[in-house]
């Protein structure tokens, strides 16, 4: 039966970028490996093949799907046909200053070699592909102080470093 | 340009910048990664990016899986830190793309760490790599236990994390009753309660009847007024999705959340600090709390109203003041307000100053250099479009859309200005709109041509004042975009031309010019022959247009056809030999000959065939009367409107909007206005196969039905209707002993049935009651006969296209029975609620044993009877275990229920029920016979029907089996 459809949902966030390499996957939909890996296939291709003046929104299958590129890597929502899209491009681009601020003019190398920390931060802005905390300032804090933790207990990374 | 150039440009340095190790990041950010860079992981990265061919990439992996599983699998006990550097390095691989069957136990060891990265590292293993097994997830859960009642709010935070990226049913069972306690609690830190909000929200979208709010509802809903913005932004996502399910138990959150929204859209762009996003002042919050409104009607309490008013124009007025950034951030953050407002005041849709207000502002947007905004206005005045209060204002763009269609680059903006076109449609500007539609046609992009076909067709149809202009627009559509022209399509036009007589001279001339091109679509061939052959007639005083003429016309495209559209023509000809009894020579000629009458498509060879002999044995009289002109089809909804509504899939606004009756009463072609109670047989959600309706045509008599069923094999190749999918039968079975009850209830509905029967007829009182107090809208509540069932029974019933909050629809099915039944009607409801769609399908429970009339005989009668029927098809019968009371008084009041006679003092055996009746059906009646035999101590029955008719027996021994 369907009845009271669930209420809007943000169903994926991907990154990835210009040669097609995904970077970075959240799924806040339970879906198969299987289907997951054919979604990025098909969305990569789609998204890859627009041209750059082109709107930031687009119907796919049932969804919307709102991206955009920041330098080499792009950013990709998708969302529910309802919801709202500029919203959406705007949690994208928060979402970007709070690498840039984390690591430092953020560049695909960063979210490559660090994709855990890609993944911690992006947890603290969103959860369950809502809005969980938009101060930019809370988020690098609660970032910040895992990593100060971090230093306290384990004395000194260098030990285990190499 | 503000779009091309965000202001943070990661990676504007080098985009291939030599390789460079993460360790060197830690110069740069002393705060940042000093203890935990894992060289051995970033070794490993980089050996993977310089990977030269995918093969050399699986040797990599292969080789770094085998040095971790033997690691894993060494007598030497791992240290945390070597464990967290191999998780992370599987967590890699797995990213990359390859399978991952091992390491969950040591991410599940490094849970329990207490060293910070180590279990950070080990819950975004379990978060990305979820694993159903159950040894493990009781593992899972014992360590998020653990963190929950640590105390400690970073690794509470990171527990809940896992939860809410897991979400799974599992930890719902495990976790359900916890996390509202740490939600609410006074002392929980902001944070935890952040993540403890979105958590349950997770848990409540997987498992709803694990998440009990009860006592927690008003401390959850009082979040809105928490002094940490966070927190609320958090919460609010909870509050409206369970607002959504439980609008009633939530109601006092709208007030709250109008003053907490008039606050923000009050303060100055600096007071809320850093939830200020580029000036604007806590955009996202904004946009939840116009979300949260948009699950109730608007505020009874003025106060409460008035005030929202004054957000909403606050707004409004926004909008139209000078930017206080160039950046893209501060138009986007604001202007997804604006449109979140917009959309609270289409679902609203009562205050015309504000609907007209927000028309106005999307049309500025349709101009706005920004593509996005002109793509986001088409999309929103779609939705005003259907509104009676900013209809009229949304036509005032009709130049500016129509010059979009024409001259926007991206398709995606083309196909929202069609949409646009589509739903700002009426009669005043119908002509004007398919226009502009058809010439767009001739350039459209591939991807949406058969959307705009459709479109093209139905509005054509939809607004037709004369039907002579309706016609030209099919025949236009057909010419310019025909192998995008479906079956619906122009099985449409025929049917309509073939019930409006007005028309038919018209449509014979125009096919018949039409098919004077050199070249035309098959498409074309197919109505032109279809028309011709009904109606040539009409034209044939025309030298121009004589019956060899038009017969030569339509045989010179006969060879570049494909088999239907032969068959098709063949049949046309056929029927010229009765319009034109000078065209029979020559048409027999052209039957007669080889590559007719030994054709190797056996269709086309057997039509030649039958024609021939028709044409020479038979009398003028009996031609006239097999070939007679074809009766008109009953009218029912536009099947091509049920095929756009099917390729949009439920939710698509533009579509819904046009639902029958929404806008314009009378002058549609096929309006309800038009139809008589009585003439209206059966509503059918367009079985494509059955689109003339021929099948379902009245038969005028028995030859020119035969004509009929000959032309039926034209149309077969259309698939037969798709099985029904995600039909409700719970309470169906429910009524087979009962007429009256509740057949349906959820959270916002609740259908109870009402039925009385007598002979073969009978009523059925059906009672929607809306149990929110928001109103229902575009209800609409359809029965539909699946197959073939409505020649076995017909149904009519009207709807009503609204249900207010509280209130209570009836709906009247008058019901006859034709012959016997198995399958049951379909009831499709179809409403918007809270501006989502809601489509719900159920069994109607109608069943045969309806029809019952009880016959009282005595006991030598009866095995009298039993004996006659003893053929092995006449009887059914199943042996089966008790799941209800056998309790004698309650299988009594069940057989008394089912409408036979119970017979007393028939069977020898005091035990056994004996019962007799006669199905009542227009065709025929069908007595029935039924014996039921408990065995108490077995907890058995053995049940057995026997009649006249072998479905009967069959079918209600299948119904009464589940009774008992």
């Amino acid at each position: 039966i369907i009845c009271c459809p669930p209420p809007l949902q943000m169903q994926f966030m991907l990154l990835f970028s210009r040669q097609g390499k995904l970077r970075l996957q959240k799924w806040y939909v339970p879906l198969s490996d299987k289907e997951k890996k054919k979604i990025t296939r098909e969305l990569v291709q789609t998204v890859l093949a627009r041209k750059p003046k082109m709107c930031s929104f687009l119907e796919w299958r049932d969804l919307k799907i709102v991206y955009k590129r920041y330098a080499s890597l792009y950013f990709c929502c998708a969302i529910e046909d309802q919801d709202n899209e500029l919203i959406t491009l705007e949690i994208i681009h928060r979402y970007v200053e709070l690498l840039d601020k984390y690591f430092g003019s953020v560049c695909e190398l960063d979210i490559i070699f660090n994709f855990e920390k890609a993944y911690f931060i992006l947890d603290e802005f969103l959860l369950g592909g809502e809005a969980q905390e938009t101060s930019k300032k809370n988020v690098l804090k609660a970032i910040e102080q895992a990593d100060l933790l971090q230093e306290v207990r384990l004395g000194g990374g260098d030990l285990h470093g190499i | 340009p503000s779009n091309a150039a965000p202001p943070p440009r990661p990676g504007r340095r080098r985009p291939q910048r030599p390789q460079r190790r993460p360790s060197r990041r830690s110069i740069k950010m002393p705060a940042v990664s000093k203890g935990d860079g894992m060289r051995g992981l970033a070794v490993f990265i980089s050996d993977i990016r310089n990977c030269k061919s995918k093969e050399a990439e699986i040797k990599r992996i292969n080789k770094e899986l085998a040095n971790i599983r033997s690691k894993f699998k060494g007598d030497k006990a791992l240290d945390g830190y070597s464990k967290k550097k191999y998780v992370c390095k599987l967590l890699f691989i797995f990213l990359l793309g390859h399978d991952i069957d091992f390491g969950h136990m040591e991410a599940v060891n490094l849970l329990s760490s207490n060293k910070y990265t180590e279990k950070q590292i080990g819950y975004l293993f379990i978060s990305v790599l979820v694993n159903s097994n159950s040894e493990l997830i009781r593992l899972i859960n014992n360590a998020i236990k653990n963190d929950l009642a640590s105390r400690n709010p970073t690794f509470m935070c990171l527990a809940l994390h896992c939860i809410a990226n897991v979400g799974s049913r599992e930890m719902a069972e495990a976790f359900a009753g916890e996390i509202p306690r740490i939600l609410v609690a006074g002392d929980t830190m902001d944070s935890v309660k952040q993540s403890a909000a979105l958590c349950l929200l997770r848990l409540y979208k997987t498992s709803p009847d694990l998440v009990l709010m009860g006592e927690w509802t008003s401390r959850v809903v009082h979040l809105l007024n928490d002094q940490h913005m966070g927190v609320v932004t958090a919460a609010i996502s909870l509050i409206t999705c369970l607002s959504q399910k439980n609008p009633d138990e939530f109601k006092t959150c709208v007030s709250l959340a109008v003053s907490r929204l008039s606050r923000i859209v009050s303060s100055a762009s600096t007071d809320l600090q850093d939830y200020t996003y580029y000036f604007v002042p806590a955009p996202w919050l904004s946009c939840k709390l116009l979300r949260l409104l948009q699950c109730y009607p608007p505020p009874e309490d003025g106060a409460v109203k008035g005030r929202l008013v004054e957000c909403l124009e606050t707004i409004l007025n926004k909008a139209q003041e000078p930017p206080k950034s160039k950046k893209v951030q501060h138009s986007n953050a604001k202007n997804a307000i604006l449109f979140e407002a917009i959309s609270l005041i289409i679902h609203y849709d009562s205050e015309p100053n504000l609907l007209v207000r927000a028309c106005n502002q999307l049309g500025q947007f349709l101009q706005h250099r920004e593509t996005n905004l002109r793509y986001l206005a088409l999309e929103s005045m779609c939705t005003l479009a259907s509104s009676e209060f900013s209809h009229e204002a949304v036509k005032t763009h009709i130049e500016t859309v129509i010059n979009a269609l024409k001259t926007e680059r991206d398709v995606s903006v083309r196909q929202r200005a069609a949409d646009l076109l589509y739903a700002m449609c009426d009669r005043s500007n119908a002509k004007q709109i398919v226009a502009e539609m058809l010439s767009y046609l001739e350039t459209a992009d591939y991807s949406i041509r058969e959307e705009m076909v459709l479109k093209v067709a139905i509005l054509a149809e939809k607004y037709a004042v004369d039907y002579s202009w309706y016609v030209d627009t099919i025949l236009n559509l057909i010419r310019i975009a025909g192998d995008y022209v479906s079956e619906e399509v122009w099985y449409r036009v025929i049917q309509i031309v073939i019930n409006r007589d007005d028309v038919q001279g018209y449509a014979a001339k125009t096919v018949f010019e039409a098919l004077q091109a050199p070249a035309c679509h098959e498409n074309m061939v197919k109505v032109g022959g279809y028309i011709l052959g009904e109606f040539g007639n009409l034209i044939a005083g025309d030298p121009r247009s004589s019956p060899l003429v038009q017969f030569n016309l339509l045989h010179s495209k006969f060879h570049l056809c494909s088999v239907p559209t032969r068959a098709l023509l063949l049949s046309a000809y056929i029927k010229f030999i009765n319009l034109f009894p000078e065209t029979k020579a020559t048409i027999q000629e052209v039957l007669r000959c080889d590559s007719q009458i030994r054709n190797s498509d056996v269709e086309l060879q057997q039509r030649a065939v039958e024609y021939l002999k028709l044409s020479s044995i038979a009398s003028t009289d009996v031609l006239a009367t097999v070939l007679e002109e074809m009766p008109p089809f009953p009218e029912r909804e536009s099947s091509i409107l049920a095929k756009l509504k099917k390729k949009k899939g439920p939710g698509a606004v533009s579509v819904s909007d046009l639902d029958e009756g929404k806008r314009d009463g009378g002058g549609e072609l096929n309006g309800a206005g038009e139809r008589g109670p009585e003439s209206s047989v059966v509503s059918t959600p367009s079985p494509s196969a059955d689109l003339l309706g021929l099948r379902s045509a009245p038969p005028v008599g028995s030859a020119a039905q035969g004509a009929g069923s000959l032309l039926v094999d034209v149309f077969s190749e259309a698939g037969p209707l798709a099985p029904a999918s995600g039909v409700n039968d719970d309470g169906f079975l429910r009524f087979v002993c009962k007429n009256n009850g509740v057949l349906f209830e959820n959270q916002l509905l609740q259908i109870g049935i009402k039925s009385e029967y007598r002979q073969n007829l009978g009523r059925m009182y059906l009672f929607y009651g809306n149990k929110t107090s928001v109103q229902f809208v575009n209800f609409t509540s359809t029965v539909s006969c699946p197959g073939d069932l409505q020649s076995h029974i017909l149904c009519t019933p009207p709807v009503d296209p609204l249900v207010e909050g509280g209130a209570q629809l009836q709906q009247v099915l008058n019901i006859e029975c034709l012959s016997d039944f198995s399958d049951a009607p379909l009831l499709n409801i179809r409403f918007r609620y809270g501006g989502a769609l809601q489509n719900l399908t159920l069994k109607l429970p109608l069943t045969i044993n309806k029809f019952f009339q009880p016959t009282e005989m005595g006991s030598q009668d009866f095995f009298q009877r039993w004996k006659q029927l003893s053929l092995p098809q006449q009887e059914a019968q199943k042996i089966f275990k008790a799941n209800h009371s056998m309790d004698k008084e309650v299988l009594k009041a069940k057989l008394l229920g089912l409408g036979m006679a119970l017979l007393e003092n028939v069977d020898p055996n005091p035990e056994n029920f004996v019962c007799a009746g006669v199905v009542q059906t227009k065709a025929q009646q069908v007595g029935c016979l039924l014996r039921l035999e408990p065995n108490i101590q077995a907890q058995m029955y053995r049940l057995t029907l026997r009649s006249s008719k072998d479905t009967v027996s069959k079918r209600l021994c299948d119904l009464l089996a589940e009774q008992f």
